[in-house]
C-alpha cells in the first residue's frame, strides 16, 4: 500500500506543480499548429545560414535573458552545418559573456570571458532563482525544445506568434498569458516578440512573423545539429542499397533460375 | 545437423580442426548444405533479418556504452553529448533506437508467419516456444533500454510498468521497492536496468543459437506445411536462401534507413527530449508502439491486479499454443476457416495497437474490452475447435507437387 501511497503523493505535487508551469489539461484541446515551409524538411533539406544567424541574433537579445542553451558551446556556432560564424566572430560572440571558471591555484573561484570551448551560460544560477523571477514558472532549456514537442518546429513558430487575447469566459491569473497553441490556453510566458524588437544585421524587416520563423530555424539547428550530415549521408545511403537490392535481386534471380 | 553431414574438409588444417573441434563442419551443415524447403516465400527472410537487427543492436549498443553515463544527473546529457559530440555518434543511437523498433516490426511478421503456417505444430513446439522466450527478453531488453535516456517518458514508462508489480497480493509492494532499489525509481533503478539492458542481448543471442539448433533438428517448416520427404523437396541453404535473405534484407535496410536518416524520431515521444523530472507527469504516459496492444488490454481491466494478469496473460498463451491448436494440418492454405479468423485477429491485435496508444476513456474502453474478449477467445475457443469441426482442403503429396505442378488456389 506504502508504494501506491507514495505514488499518489507524487502525482498530487505534480499536478501542483504542473499548476503553473504547464496545463493540467489533456493536450488535446491545443490548436494545432499550421504547418510553415521549412528549408530543412525533406530529403534535401538544409539550413539557411542567414535564417540561422537572424535566429541566433533573436535568441541571444530576447530568448537567452529568460531560457538556458545549454548544450550548445560557442564553438558549435562555427561548425559546418550550423550557423557558420568565423572563428573570430565565434570568439568575439564568446567574449560578450561571463562565465566562471576555478578554483585557481589559490582555492578561488574567479569569472572570466567566455571562450569558444565554453557552454552558452544559463540566465539563471539554478532552477529556484528561474521559478521566483518568473513567477513560480520555469523557462525550459531551449536546446532541444523543437524535438521536445509534437509539432516541432511547426508547434514552436506558431507559439511564439500566436498570441491573443483570451476569448470570453477563459479566466486568466494574473502572470498567465492566452496562447490558443499551449496546451490548456493557458502559459506564463509573456508574447515575447514585438514588432521591431531587434534590428537584424542584414536589413531584414523584423516582423514577429520573420523574428518567429528565424528563432524557430535557429532552435531546430541547436535540436538537430547532426540534420544536414545526416540526410547528406541518408541520401547515399539510399541509392547505395537501391543498386546493391537490384544486384542482389539478378544474382537471386540469376541463381533460381536453373531449378525449375 | 539432421541426416548426415556432407563436410569435406579441403586442406591439412582443416583436416586437423574437424577431428579437434568440428566447428567448421558444424557451419557447413547448418549454413551452406543445411537441405531447405525449395517453396520458402518471402515471409521466411524475417529469421535472416533477426538474426541481423540482433547483432546491430550489439554492435551498436556496445558502442553507446562507451560513451553513455548510467546516473540519474548524467544520463540525458550523456546521451545528448553522443548526438553531438561523440563521432558518428547520432548515427549510431538512431541506428541503436530506430533498430529496437525495426527488431520488433521484424518479428511481429516473423510471428505471425509461424501463426499463419502452423509452424508451432509438432515436431516444431520447442522451436517455438524459445521463440517466445526470445520475444519475452526482447520486450525487457526494449522498455529497459528506453529507460537509459533518463527522458519524461523513460521516467513515466517505468514507473507505470513497475507498478503493475505492485498489484501482485501480499508481496506487491516489496517485489516493486526490490526492484527499484529504493521506494521510488531513481539512481539505483536507473543503475541495474542499464547492466541489465546490457546482459538481455546476450541471452537473446543465446536463446537464438538453441532456436536455430531446434529449426534444424526437424528443419523448415514451409508455406504447404508438409514436411519435407525427399532431397527432391529441397535446395542447399547457399546459395539459394543466402541470397534470398540477402536481397530481402537489403529491401529491408532501405526501411530502415528511410528511419535513420529522415524520421528518425518519429517512432519515439516528444517528451523523452525533455530530461526526467519526478514532479511533472506527462499528460500522456504511452510506451513504445511495439509494447501497445499490450497496454491496451492492461487499461481495458477495470481492475489492476486482472489487468495485470491478462496483459501477462496474453504473451503466456503462446507458450500454449502448440496444444490449443487442435487442427493437424498446418498451412492455413489449406484451412478456409483458420484463415478467415487469423485476419481477424490479426486486424484484432492492430486495433489494440491503436487503442493502446488512445486515452483509456469512453468508446476506447469498450473497443478495447472488445479486442482483449477476442484475442483470448481466439487461442482459447477458436482454435481448439476449428481443429474439430473445420474441413481442410485436399493438401498436396509433397512440397515439389505444388511447386513444380499447379499452384493450389490462393
Amino acid at each position: 500500500m506504502m508504494t501506491r501511497f507514495a505514488f499518489k503523493a507524487v502525482l498530487g505535487a505534480a499536478i501542483m506543480a504542473l499548476g503553473l508551469s504547464a496545463p493540467a489539461h489533456a493536450a488535446g484541446d491545443a490548436k494545432a499548429p499550421a504547418a510553415m515551409e521549412w528549408s530543412f524538411d525533406g530529403l534535401f533539406g538544409t539550413y539557411d545560414r542567414d535564417a540561422l544567424r537572424r535566429g541566433f541574433q533573436v535568441y541571444k537579445e530576447v530568448c537567452a535573458s529568460c531560457h538556458s542553451l545549454n548544450q550548445i558551446a560557442f564553438r558549435n556556432l562555427s561548425q559546418a552545418g550550423g550557423p557558420e560564424f568565423s572563428e573570430a566572430e565565434v570568439k568575439a560572440i564568446a567574449r560578450e559573456y561571463i562565465v566562471e571558471d576555478g578554483p585557481d591555484d589559490y582555492g578561488d573561484m574567479y569569472e572570466r570571458a567566455a571562450l569558444p570551448r565554453d557552454k552558452f551560460p544559463s540566465p539563471y544560477p539554478n532552477e529556484n532563482a528561474a521559478r521566483a523571477a518568473n513567477g513560480g514558472a520555469y523557462p525550459p532549456d531551449l536546446s532541444l525544445i523543437n524535438k521536445a514537442r509534437g509539432g516541432g518546429a511547426d508547434y514552436v513558430h506558431a507559439l511564439l506568434s500566436g498570441y491573443e487575447d483570451a476569448p470570453e469566459g477563459v479566466e486568466m491569473r494574473p502572470g498567465l498569458y492566452y496562447n490558443p497553441y499551449m496546451a490548456g490556453g493557458k502559459i506564463a510566458m509573456p508574447a515575447p516578440l514585438l514588432e521591431e524588437l531587434v534590428e537584424y544585421s542584414d536589413g531584414t524587416p523584423a516582423t514577429v512573423e520573420q523574428m518567429s520563423m528565424d528563432v524557430t530555424h535557429f532552435l531546430n539547428w541547436t535540436a538537430e545539429p547532426e540534420l544536414e550530415q545526416r540526410k547528406r549521408i541518408g541520401f547515399m545511403v539510399l541509392i547505395y542499397l537501391t543498386i546493391f537490392a537490384g544486384l542482389m535481386f539478378f544474382s537471386m534471380r540469376k541463381i533460381w533460375a536453373d531449378l525449375h | 545437423m539432421s541426416g548426415e553431414s556432407t563436410y569435406n574438409p579441403s586442406n591439412g588444417f582443416t583436416k586437423w580442426m574437424d577431428s579437434r573441434l568440428p566447428i567448421l563442419r558444424l557451419a557447413h551443415d547448418s549454413f551452406v548444405d543445411y537441405p531447405t524447403p525449395k517453396n520458402l516465400n518471402y515471409w521466411w527472410t524475417f529469421g535472416g533479418i533477426l538474426t541481423f537487427c540482433l547483432v546491430t543492436q550489439i554492435i551498436t549498443g556496445i558502442i553507446l556504452a562507451m560513451h553513455y553515463t548510467p546516473h540519474v544527473d548524467f544520463a540525458f546529457n550523456s546521451v545528448e553529448h553522443i548526438m553531438r559530440n561523440v563521432n558518428y555518434g547520432w548515427l549510431i543511437r538512431y541506428i541503436h533506437a530506430n533498430g529496437a523498433s525495426m527488431f520488433f516490426l521484424a518479428v511481429y511478421i516473423h510471428i505471425f508467419r509461424g501463426l499463419y503456417y502452423g509452424s508451432y505444430k509438432a515436431p516444431r513446439e520447442v522451436l517455438w516456444i524459445l521463440g517466445v522466450i526470445i520475444y519475452l527478453l526482447m520486450m525487457a531488453a526494449a522498455f529497459m533500454g528506453y529507460v537509459l535516456p533518463w527522458g519524461q517518458m523513460s521516467l513515466w514508462g517505468a514507473t507505470v510498468i513497475t507498478n503493475l508489480f505492485g498489484a501482485i497480493p501480499v508481496v506487491g509492494e516489496s517485489v516493486a521497492i526490490w526492484l527499484w532499489g529504493g521506494y521510488s525509481i531513481d539512481n539505483p533503478t536507473l543503475n541495474r536496468f542499464f547492466s541489465l539492458h546490457y546482459l538481455i542481448p546476450f541471452l537473446i543471442l543465446g536463446v537464438v543459437i538453441l532456436h536455430i539448433w531446434a529449426l534444424h533438428v526437424p528443419g523448415n517448416n514451409n508455406p504447404v506445411g508438409i514436411s519435407v520427404k525427399s532431397k527432391q523437396d529441397t535446395v542447399p541453404f547457399h546459395p539459394y536462401y543466402t541470397v534470398k535473405d540477402g536481397f530481402a534484407l537489403t529491401v529491408f535496410l532501405i526501411l530502415f534507413a528511410y528511419f535513420i536518416f529522415f524520421a528518425p524520431n518519429v517512432l519515439g515521444h516528444a517528451d523523452n527530449y525533455i530530461q526526467a523530472n519526478p514532479l511533472v507527469t506527462p499528460a500522456h504516459i504511452v510506451p513504445e508502439w511495439y509494447l501497445l496492444p499490450f497496454y491496451a488490454i492492461l487499461r481495458a481491466v477495470p481492475d489492476k491486479l486482472g489487468g495485470v494478469a491478462l496483459m501477462f496473460g496474453a504473451i503466456f498463451i503462446l507458450f500454449l499454443l502448440p496444444w490449443l491448436d487442435t487442427s493437424k494440418v498446418r498451412s492455413a492454405r489449406y484451412r478456409p476457416l483458420f484463415r478467415q479468423f487469423y485476419a481477424l485477429l490479426v486486424l484484432d491485435c492492430l486495433l489494440l495497437g491503436y487503442l493502446g496508444a488512445q486515452p483509456a476513456e469512453g468508446i476506447y474502453i469498450v473497443l478495447a474490452r472488445i479486442g482483449t474478449i477476442y484475442y483470448f477467445a481466439h487461442f482459447l475457443v477458436v482454435l481448439p475447435v476449428l481443429g474439430i469441426v473445420e474441413k481442410p482442403k485436399a493438401v498436396p503429396e509433397s512440397i515439389s507437387e505444388p511447386v513444380l505442378g499447379a499452384q493450389p488456389a490462393e
